[in-house]
This record gives structure tokens, C-alpha cells and sequence, in this order.
């Protein structure tokens, strides 16, 4: 797994951004930039080369599925991984984050573990 | 109000707390509440709506919310603050995410707001229905929280 990728995460509980970068630096990542909700994500990507987003769902402003669809829809993100990383944890929630092309979901409470082995099956 | 939908909120919460504070936490028995002035120092409220319309609540004892947040953060927290409030709010919503999931096993689907904290001592919550409210306290090596829900009749 390449740990030397740019990362963004997104969440509108800094309490869980500060996990997700706590988690990431143990396996080893390194360029972590964070957002606390869709539209601020949005201007991260426009302004940097971001080579993974990880996101919650349930946010104000901007939800993570509709930055999902947001990137998928945009040419110059459109492969870029994406991991969702939420509460919403509901059968609708997952079919429609896959029918929106998510890489992969995990649902909160997650372990360390869980993170590190989705991220190494969307890197690999 | 029916027992079954109790008890996804108290399986939310150990499996919220076990999961992201590494504590083991013990539940007492559920009673109705008869007032809103809350058990703990800083509570999160966020209100579900579909099968039908309520709100829950999780209210925590200071040393009880330090001793989580500390935890879930690998450092030592000493008092409340934006942080801690901050880390209320997303418990609030990872219990009711698991307690969501739970329930629509049961047949029954909601959907969650955006939730809200409030902090301070003897504060008063204010649940969006004038249904009952279960409270189900739980007791930690670090304080107490009670969570409390309250469905529309």
C-alpha cells in the first residue's frame, strides 16, 4: 500500500477527523488535508492533487454522497478512491453509496483494523 | 412504548463505547422520566423521523465524558469544552446510526438529523414530542450517562 498518497478527509465532527488522521499516521500516511464538510472538500480537490477522500455521509451543507456523485461526475477525479466512512449504516445507504461508484464503506464504530484493511483493498 | 425499540439503543451503546472508548459499560434498568432537566453535564440530541417521530439523547457526567473522550483520542482530556461537545455530537450519532441499523432489522426505517449539543450543569432537554421518555442509565469505572428516548405516542 502506497502511504505517501495525499489524503483528505472529510467530516463535520472534528472529534472523528482527528481519529481518521490518528489511524492514518499509524499505518503510515503522511499527506493528510481535511475538510469539514462537501463544499469545502470540494475546493481541497480543485486546489490539490488528491489521491484518496475519505468521508462521512451525514453532513451540513453538502452530503458525503452528494460529494461523491460530485467527484464520479468531474473527468478529473472521477478514478479517484473513495472511502466512505459513516454512521449511516441502513441497506438504502449502501446501495445507493455503490450505485454512486463508492470504493469501498465502512460503518461507525470502526476499529483501526477496519480501516487499514478496507484501505489496503482500495489501494492495493 | 414497545421494549424492542429500546433495545437497539442500548446495543447501539455498548457497541459504540466497546468500540470506539474501549470501555465496557454496564446498563441499569430503563424508567420513565418525568422531567427534562438532564442527569448528565453536556448531552447530544438528535432527532429520527420515518417509522416514527422522536429524538433520543445521551447525556454524560463530566468525569464520565473525559474519561471517553480521552480514550477515543489517545490524550488526556481535563475539562469540557468545544472538543468535548465535538465528540458528544458524533457519539450521539454513531448510537443512533447503530441503533437505526437495528431497528430497520425489525421492520422499522428512520431516518437521523444533523445532531445537536448542549452543555452546563442541571440543563434542560428538549425532546421534539410529548410521548414518554425512556431513560436507560448506564454506569462506567468513570461516572455514569444516561440515554433517553422518546418516540411520539
Amino acid at each position: 500500500m502506497n502511504t505517501s498518497i495525499k489524503v483528505l478527509i472529510v467530516d463535520d465532527f472534528a472529534t472523528m477527523r482527528r481519529i481518521l488522521k490518528n489511524i492514518l499516521k499509524q499505518i503510515g500516511f503522511k499527506n493528510l488535508l481535511e475538510a469539514d464538510d462537501g463544499t469545502t472538500a470540494m475546493e481541497a480537490l480543485e486546489k490539490n492533487d488528491i489521491d484518496l477522500v475519505i468521508s462521512d455521509w451525514n453532513m451540513p451543507k453538502m452530503t458525503g454522497l452528494e460529494l461523491l456523485k460530485w467527484v464520479r461526475a468531474n473527468k478529473r477525479y472521477a478514478k479517484t478512491p473513495f472511502l466512505m466512512v459513516t454512521a449511516e449504516a441502513q441497506k438504502q445507504n449502501v446501495i445507493e453509496a455503490v450505485q454512486a461508484g463508492v470504493s469501498n464503506y465502512v460503518v461507525k464504530p470502526f476499529t483501526a483494523e477496519a480501516i487499514s484493511e478496507k484501505l489496503k483493498k482500495i489501494l492495493k | 412504548m414497545e421494549a424492542k425499540l429500546i433495545n437497539p439503543f442500548i446495543n447501539a451503546t455498548l457497541h459504540v463505547l466497546e468500540t470506539m472508548a474501549f470501555m465496557k459499560v454496564r446498563p441499569g434498568k430503563p424508567y420513565l422520566k418525568k422531567d427534562n432537566v438532564a442527569k448528565g453535564d453536556v448531552t447530544g440530541v438528535i432527532g429520527l423521523t420515518g417509522a416514527a417521530n422522536g429524538t433520543i439523547s445521551v447525556t454524560f457526567q463530566e468525569k464520565c465524558i473525559l474519561a471517553i473522550v480521552s480514550n477515543m483520542l489517545g490524550e488526556e482530556m481535563r475539562h469540557l469544552n468545544g472538543d468535548i461537545a465535538d465528540a458528544v455530537g458524533e457519539l450521539t450519532n454513531m448510537v443512533s446510526g447503530q441503533a437505526r441499523k437495528e431497528l430497520e432489522e425489525l421492520g422499522r426505517v428512520f431516518k437521523a438529523a444533523i445532531p445537536s449539543v448542549i452543555m452546563g450543569r442541571s440543563h434542560s432537554i428538549a425532546h421534539y414530542t410529548n410521548g414518554p421518555r425512556i431513560a436507560i442509565p448506564f454506569s462506567t469505572d468513570n461516572g455514569d450517562f444516561t440515554i433517553e428516548v422518546c418516540f411520539e405516542r
